[in-house]
C-alpha cells in the first residue's frame, strides 16, 4: 500500500472578492522510503498541495490518505517544513527546536540531546541560547530544518527548505538530509526551483502546470543517478541530459 | 598597533561618546528641574505670582515635613496608592481576559464589536455617581473606577494584537498536533507582549485619573481628598503638595513597567 495516496484533490481559495481555483483534479501515490520533488511555476500550487498533505487546509474537494487512513488521525506521522522558517522570535534556538517533542509528548532528555546533537551536525554551533534575531536566514532555516527533524516524522514535507543557504552549504545540507533519510527509509516531499537540486535529491520529480495546478508530468530520475549521493550525482554523466529534459519541460509549461 | 588593539580603541571611543551624551542629558534635566523651582520660589517671593494661589517650593517643603510629622500624609498616600496599583491590576487583567474571550470566541467579537465602540467612547468617569451609589462611598468603589476606565481599551487594543499575530506561527504549531489551548499559550500571547506592556503603561495613567476623581467624590482620603480639601479651605499650598506626591508615585509606576519589560519581552 502507498504511504501516501493523493486521491482526486481539487482546491479553490474562496474570499469575499472572489473564488480562485488553485489546484485541479490532483492525483499522486507515494510509496514508503520515496524521495519526491515538486517543480513548477511560482503560484501553481505546490504550498497548496503540502498544506492539504499536512492537513492544515482541507481540500474543497477529493482526498488525502497516509497508510489507507484519513490524515487528521495521522498528524503526527508528518513533518512540515513552511516555506519561510517561522522561528519563534522571543524562544531561544534552543526552545524552538524542541517546541515539537514538547507538544507532541515527545520531550525527554534523550530526545533533547539527540535534537540538540542534530543542530550541531548542521553546522549550528553555540547558538542554543541566542535568539533567532541573531541568526542569519541561512541558520535560521537550518534550525527550522531541525525543529521539523526533531520529532521524528515518517512523511516530511520540505517547502523550499534550501532557498536561503548560500551554494556551498546548500551542497552540504542536501547531502547530510538525504543520507539521513535514506538512513530511516523516510518518505520526503520537496518543493524546490532549482531543476538539478531536484534531479540531485530525488527518486520521481512531478512538474506542475501553471495555476490552476495540475501534474504536467512526472519524470523518474534513472538508477544511475539515483544511487549517488546527490553531490555526486551532479557530476555524473546522467545528470546533464536529464536537465534540459526536464528545463524544456518546464519552457513548454511557461509558453502554454 | 595590530587590528586587535585598533578595534579596542574604537570601542572605548565608541563608549566615551555614548557616556558624555548621556552625562549632557541628564545635566540639562537637573537644571530645567533646578531652574522651575527657583523661578517658582523667587516668583512667589517677589509677588510675581500670587503666593496664596500658587505657594512657593519652600511652604511646600515646610508642609511636606508638617505633614510627616504627623503621619497624616503617609496614611493619604498608601490609600491612593493601594486604590490605584489595584485599579490598575484589576483593570488590566479582567481587560487581557475579555480580550481572550474575544479572540477565543470570533463570532462573539463581531457580536460585541459595535458595543465596544460606544463604551470606549464614553467618558468612564462620568459613571462614578453610579458606581458609589451601588458599590458604596468608599475604598470599593474607587478601585472599581480606576479599574474601569482602562478595562475596555485594554480589551481593544490586546485583543487588536491577538488578532495580529502571523497566523504562520499557528500553522508551525498546528503541524505538531497543538490544541487551541497550546496556541494561545506559544504563540498569541508571547506575541503580544509588546503590545500588553505598552497599554500597561497607558494604564498606569489611566488608573490614576480614576482613583483621583473618586476620591474627589468619595472625599473621605487619599491624596485626591487631600486636593479636594485644599480647594475647599483655599490652601493651595495642600493642593501643589499632592500634585506633586502624585507625579512622583505614578512616574515610579512607570519605572516599574518598564522594568517588566525588559524581563518579558526578549528576542525583540
Ligand atoms: N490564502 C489564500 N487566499 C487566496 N488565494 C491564495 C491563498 N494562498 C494561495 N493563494 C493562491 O493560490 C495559488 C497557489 O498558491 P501557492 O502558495 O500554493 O503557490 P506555490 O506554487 O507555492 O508558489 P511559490 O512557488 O511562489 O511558493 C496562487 O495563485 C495564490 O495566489
Ligand atoms: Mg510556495
Amino acid at each position: 500500500m502507498p504511504i501516501l495516496t493523493v486521491d482526486q484533490v481539487m482546491h479553490a481559495y474562496v474570499t469575499n472578492q472572489s473564488a480562485v481555483l488553485a489546484l485541479d483534479h490532483l492525483s499522486l501515490n507515494v510509496e514508503r522510503g520515496e524521495f519526491l520533488s515538486f517543480l513548477g511555476p511560482s503560484g501553481c500550487g505546490k504550498t497548496t498541495l503540502l498544506s492539504i498533505i499536512a492537513g492544515l487546509i482541507e481540500p474543497t474537494k477529493g482526498r488525502v490518505l497516509i497508510e489507507g487512513k484519513e490524515i487528521y488521525t495521522m498528524r503526527q506521522t508528518i513533518g512540515y517544513m513552511l516555506q519561510h522558517d517561522y522561528l519563534f522570535p522571543w524562544k531561544t534556538i534552543k526552545q524552538n527546536v524542541t517546541l515539537g517533542l514538547k507538544l507532541t509528548g515527545k520531550y525527554s532528555e534523550k530526545t533533547e540531546k539527540q535534537t540538540l546533537a542534530l543542530l550541531h551536525q548542521i553546522g549550528l554551533r553555540d547558538v542554543d541560547d541566542r535568539y533567532p534575531n541573531e541568526l542569519s536566514g541561512g541558520m535560521r532555516q537550518r534550525a527550522a530544518l531541525v525543529r521539523t527533524l526533531a520529532t521524528d516524522p515518517k512523511i516530511l514535507l520540505l517547502d523550499e527548505p534550501f532557498s536561503a543557504l548560500d551554494y556551498q552549504t546548500k551542497l552540504k545540507l542536501e547531502d547530510l538530509v538525504w543520507e539521513t533519510l535514506k538512513q530511516y527509509r523516510k518518505t520526503a516531499l520537496l518543493v524546490t526551483h532549482d531543476i538539478g537540486e531536484a534531479i540531485a535529491m530525488s527518486d520521481r520529480i512531478v512538474l506542475f502546470t501553471a495555476r490552476p495546478g495540475k501534474i504536467q508530468k512526472i519524470v523518474t530520475v534513472p538508477d544511475s543517478l539515483k544511487a549517488c549521493t546527490p553531490f555526486q550525482a551532479r557530476q555524473h554523466p546522467d545528470f546533464p541530459p536529464l536537465f534540459q529534459m526536464i528545463w524544456k519541460e518546464l519552457e513548454n509549461i511557461e509558453q502554454t | 598597533m595590530n587590528k586587535h588593539e585598533w578595534l579596542q580603541r574604537i570601542y572605548d571611543q565608541h563608549l566615551s561618546h555614548e557616556k558624555r551624551e548621556k552625562r549632557i542629558v541628564r545635566l540639562f534635566q537637573i537644571m530645567i528641574m533646578v531652574l522651575f523651582f527657583s523661578l517658582w520660589e523667587i516668583a512667589s517671593r517677589f509677588r510675581w505670582i500670587d503666593p496664596l494661589l500658587f505657594s512657593s517650593p519652600s511652604s511646600v517643603w515646610h508642609l511636606l515635613i508638617t505633614k510627616l510629622r504627623d503621619h497624616t500624609l503617609l496614611a493619604h498616600t498608601t490609600v491612593t496608592l493601594t486604590e490605584t496599583v489595584l485599579g490598575f491590576i484589576v483593570g488590566t487583567i479582567i481587560g487581557v481576559c475579555f480580550a481572550t474571550m474575544l479572540w477565543w470566541f470570533p463570532r462573539v467579537s463581531k457580536i460585541v464589536d459595535p458595543y465596544l465602540v460606544i463604551l470606549n467612547a464614553m467618558p468612564k468617569v462620568a459613571l462614578g455617581p453610579i458606581l458609589i451609589v451601588a458599590l458604596g462611598p468608599n475604598m470599593t468603589s474607587i478601585v472599581a473606577m480606576g479599574a474601569i476606565i482602562s478595562i475596555i481599551i485594554t480589551t481593544i487594543v490586546v485583543y487588536t494584537s491577538f488578532k495580529e499575530v502571523d497566523a504562520n506561527y499557528i500553522k508551525v504549531l498546528q503541524t505538531f498536533g497543538a490544541t487551541k489551548r497550546q496556541w494561545f499559550i506559544e504563540a498569541i500571547l508571547p506575541a503580544s507582549f509588546p503590545t500588553i506592556i505598552s497599554t500597561l503603561k497607558v494604564n498606569v495613567g489611566l488608573s490614576w485619573v480614576g482613583v483621583i476623581v473618586g476620591e474627589f467624590l468619595v472625599s473621605k482620603q487619599g491624596l485626591g481628598y487631600m486636593i479636594i480639601y485644599g480647594f475647599q479651605v483655599f490652601n493651595f499650598t495642600l493642593v501643589l503638595l499632592s500634585l506633586l506626591m502624585i507625579a512622583l508615585l505614578s512616574s515610579i509606576m512607570y519605572q516599574l513597567v518598564s522594568w517588566l519589560e525588559k524581563k518579558l519581552v526578549k528576542g525583540a
